[in-house]
């Protein structure tokens, strides 16, 4: 496995050579993670990417590095000491460096011969390529994703000038994902949601949840999907419950911020009972906190916003697969319950890149509603069921009339303040509940069956800590595991009560200042933790910081 | 002949406004040939949002101030319901201002009657946005001393294609005031002038009776900038009619989507789509 780190100051191409080194090694067969490290302006500072690739699955970054590409001075000081003797500072001559294991390249002289300076990350593929002992065939198709056709041969030919100018470095080793999809967080929640049929998305630009709008908008003509930027949080929930309730399956999707703003009608999904799915991509907060780095800490938050009572799913996306499948499940929860679904996803589980099979649309079968009425007597949206579930019908699809109310109302939707319709409305709303709990999905289990050591978290941080299990399992004489929850509000709590039995020491690890999956656990189950590994930085635990963490010592 | 519709039993005041608006809204859609499942009306929260809940109507009653955006939403979902939203002047030019704004800029084809009776009625008796100078609440004890928004003007000068004033005091002139709002191709905000019998002893009936005049057969309301001139004049004399009324691209031949008039929730998205959109990742 290689860890290959891209730095240089916003502005200089760090994330285009990114994407194309990405493809490249994932064409010639690896297993390709990547993160993204960056900061909250459009020119200068410091961003890095992180690129892993191997010949086995690949859930974590790792801040141990075999190569660095360095655009600026500032990438070496800032990285050097975690380049492995073995390692390579792959830059330009006018960097200043003289560490030993640079490989100084004249850049500009051959962008200069080829007759643009812009292909310098041309030149760096190429010479990357080399380094690892890559072909080059591979390399056209792959440009031709991220380069203007006029500008194809200028950069072919960069290409081929940086791959001369190194010697091998790595060997390449042979892999079998090349018919694997590489997919962002992002992406995957985008592409869930146009497989389950979304047809209305509505949001409001603000990081890191922007970039499910814009991959939503690339997909909206051929989709037929209607992306509307609102003009805040507000209206784009607003219009996402009046898109569902019209009958078109709608999403919205914000940060902790929009979150915020969108509270009020989260309750409106909740007593109207109309179908919404939200998407919260956490950043760290409070108020504007730090816009473009990763945080887990809206969940007692989203689980709990809004005033009043009401039922909801609250749903932690930990990986790629889970954005596409749980995005679409929510669709199905949020129509058969009629009520709102969150997802949570953050910062790192947007931008990480990782490597995936194909994913299957067939798998899951969002609900939908009544388009056409057959009952004899008045529909009525809230008729009372056993359930508490109401046949949900569109308006203007039949002969009758659909009557949704923010206030408290009768079966028929209008507004009461009867004592006994009110006792009976909020009994069917939470009744709704009793279904929901019967399908809840247990956490993940990761590790040794036989485990003294039981390590706890949700969402994003599924990857770090399934690398942690492993190191701590392979390095360390006591055996461990985890359960990592996605479901979770309601929170499933068989196998955590199971696991939580046999445990010797229970640890949480989140990537927030208060525990905050502890506290739910404990509210909810009585289970205490016995210690907790909590990251508020900004920046994402890895797996070798857990392991560490927990051990008090490199495991490796 | 308003049967279709139905008649309700409502929580109004005797004397109120709405009475005359609600039976006005009912004639209208009754003489413009619309089933009540055809017609959606939309509020937020206030006296005047209480409208669909006395319509029989598809009716979303949503949160204070938000009515305009699920009601756009609910077009763009499915541009075959007759939009309507009903709601106060609290509603849509206070607690929904920016959404007023950016539906101008949208021109979704839906249609906007607010009952403006200058001050707040279901909180009973504060400063509303289009509240006189002067006027003294519980809130404004020494008077209101912020300046009333001009909803009309602010929505010609914003870029809307319709905007009409009238009065719950003439019916006839509302209801053809109304129907040629709904018949109006994009938004299309009519600001209905009523008053408020238990907290605005200013803005009676009387007081606005003794004001309004009509536009004269020969207004050009195709006219922006006699339309702006006319829209601020709001004093002794209050024009009513059609301020300003020009046809502008509507949201849902601009939106590439939507553009083949095919309603949004009839296009399923096929898997063969899917397919090819996940193969791109490959």
């Amino acid at each position: 496995m290689y860890n290959l780190l891209i730095g240089g100051a916003a502005g200089q191409g760090v994330d285009t050579t990114a994407a194309i080194l990405e493809k490249s090694f994932k064409a010639s067969g690896y297993n390709v993670f990547s993160v993204k490290d960056f900061m909250s302006r459009v020119r200068g500072g410091h961003n890095f990417s992180l690129i892993r690739f191997g010949t086995t699955e690949i859930v974590s970054h790792s801040t141990i590095i075999d190569g660095i590409i360095a655009l600026d001075d500032d990438t070496v000081r800032l990285h050097k000491d975690r380049l492995k003797a073995s390692g390579f500072i792959l830059c330009d001559i006018k960097l200043q460096t003289t560490d030993k294991r640079a490989i100084k390249i004249n850049m500009t002289q051959m962008a200069k011969e080829i007759g643009n300076p812009r292909v310098a990350g041309s030149i760096l593929v190429g010479a990357i390529l080399k380094l690892f002992d890559e072909s080059l065939a591979h390399i056209e198709k792959v440009l031709k994703t991220s380069v203007k056709i006029n500008y194809l041969p200028m950069n072919n030919a960069a290409v081929k000038a940086g791959y001369n100018a190194v010697k091998k470095h790595f060997s390449h080793i042979n892999g079998n994902y090349a018919g694997h999809m590489l997919i962002s967080g992002t992406e995957a929640v985008a592409m869930g949601a146009v497989a389950a049929g979304l047809k209305f998305y509505s949001a409001y630009p603000m990081s890191p949840s922007t970039g499910i709008m814009e991959a939503l908008a690339a997909k909206s003509n051929k989709a037929e999907i209607v992306v509307e930027q609102a003009e805040d949080e507000i209206a784009a929930v607003n219009m996402a419950i009046g898109a569902s309730y019209a009958g078109a399956c709608s999403m919205t999707g914000t940060s902790g911020g929009g979150f915020s703003l969108m509270v009020e009608a989260l309750g409106l999904s909740g007593i109207a009972e109309i179908p919404l799915v939200v998407i919260d991509v956490q950043r760290p907060g409070p108020a504007t906190g730090l816009p473009t780095r990763t945080e887990q800490s809206d969940l007692l938050f989203v689980k709990s916003a809004s005033q009043g009572e009401f039922p909801r799913m609250v749903i932690a996306l930990r990986n790629a697969q889970d954005a596409f499948y749980q995005t679409m499940r929510a669709f199905d929860i949020a129509e058969r319950y009629q009520m709102p679904v969150i997802l949570l996803s953050d910062q790192y589980l947007g931008d990480a890149l990782s490597t995936v099979e194909l994913f299957d649309p067939q798998r899951i079968k969002p609900a939908k509603p009544l388009f056409s009425y057959t009952g004899k007597n008045e529909y009525l949206r809230y008729a009372y069921t056993k359930s508490g579930i109401s046949p949900r019908l569109i308006p203007g699809k039949s002969d009758q009339v659909v009557i949704i109310d923010s206030d408290e109302h009768d079966e028929q939707g209008h507004i009461t303040e009867s004592a006994e319709v009110r006792t009976q409305m909020v009994n069917k709303r939470m009744k709704k509940l009793t279904g929901l709990y019967h399908e809840l999905i247990e956490p993940d289990f990761i590790g040794n069956n036989d485990f003294s050591i039981l390590l706890l978290g949700w969402g994003s941080i599924w990857g770090p800590l399934k690398e942690a299990v492993d190191l701590l399992n392979q390095n360390t004489s006591k055996k461990y595991a985890a359960l990592i929850f996605g479901d979770i509000y309601p929170l499933p709590t068989k196998l955590l009560k199971e696991k939580a039995n046999q445990a010797d020491s229970i640890i949480n690890v989140e990537q927030n200042a208060t525990g905050q999956l502890a506290k739910l656990i404990r509210e909810e189950t009585s289970i205490t933790i016995d210690n907790s590994i909590l990251k508020y930085d900004g920046r994402q635990l890895s797996g070798e910081e857990i392991a560490r963490q927990i051990m008090g010592r490199d495991v490796l | 002949m308003n049967n279709k519709f139905c008649t309700y039993e409502t929580a109004w005041c005797p004397g109120c406004g709405n009475f005359a608006i609600i039976d006005c809204l009912k004639t209208a859609l009754t003489e413009l040939g619309k089933k009540p499942s055809e017609v959606l009306v939309a509020a937020g929260i206030g006296q005047a949002a209480k409208t669909p809940q006395y319509i029989n109507a598809n009716a979303f009653c949503g949160l204070h101030g938000r009515s305009l955006p699920a009601a756009a939403a609910a077009k763009i979902a499915n541009e075959d319901l007759t939009v309507i939203v009903n709601t106060g002047d609290g509603d849509s030019y206070g607690e929904g201002g920016n959404h007023f704004l950016h539906n101008i800029r949208r021109n979704i084809d839906i249609t906007h009657f607010v009952h403006d009776n200058q001050i707040y009625g279901l909180t009973k008796g504060q400063a509303s946005p289009t509240s006189m100078l002067g006027i003294v609440t519980g809130v404004q004890v020494d008077g209101n001393f912020n300046e009333p928004l001009n909803p009309v003007l602010l929505a010609i000068a914003a870029g809307a294609g319709f905007v009409a004033r009238t009065f719950s005091g003439r019916k006839e002139h509302l209801t053809k005031i109304m129907k040629a709002a709904i018949n109006y191709k994009g938004y299309a905000l009519v600001d209905i002038l009523q008053p408020c019998v238990s907290f605005n002893k200013i803005n009676t009936f009387g007081w606005y009776n003794k004001r309004v005049y009509e536009l004269p057969s020969d207004y050009d309301s195709s006219n922006k900038t006699t339309a702006i001139t006319t829209a601020m004049e709001f004093g002794d004399k209050i024009p009513i009619g059609i301020l300003y009324n020009k046809e502008k691209p509507v949201y849902h031949r601009k939106n590439r989507v939507l553009s083949d008039g095919i309603p949004l929730l009839d296009k399923p998205t096929s898997q063969s789509v899917v397919q090819e959109l996940l193969q791109n990742y490959i």
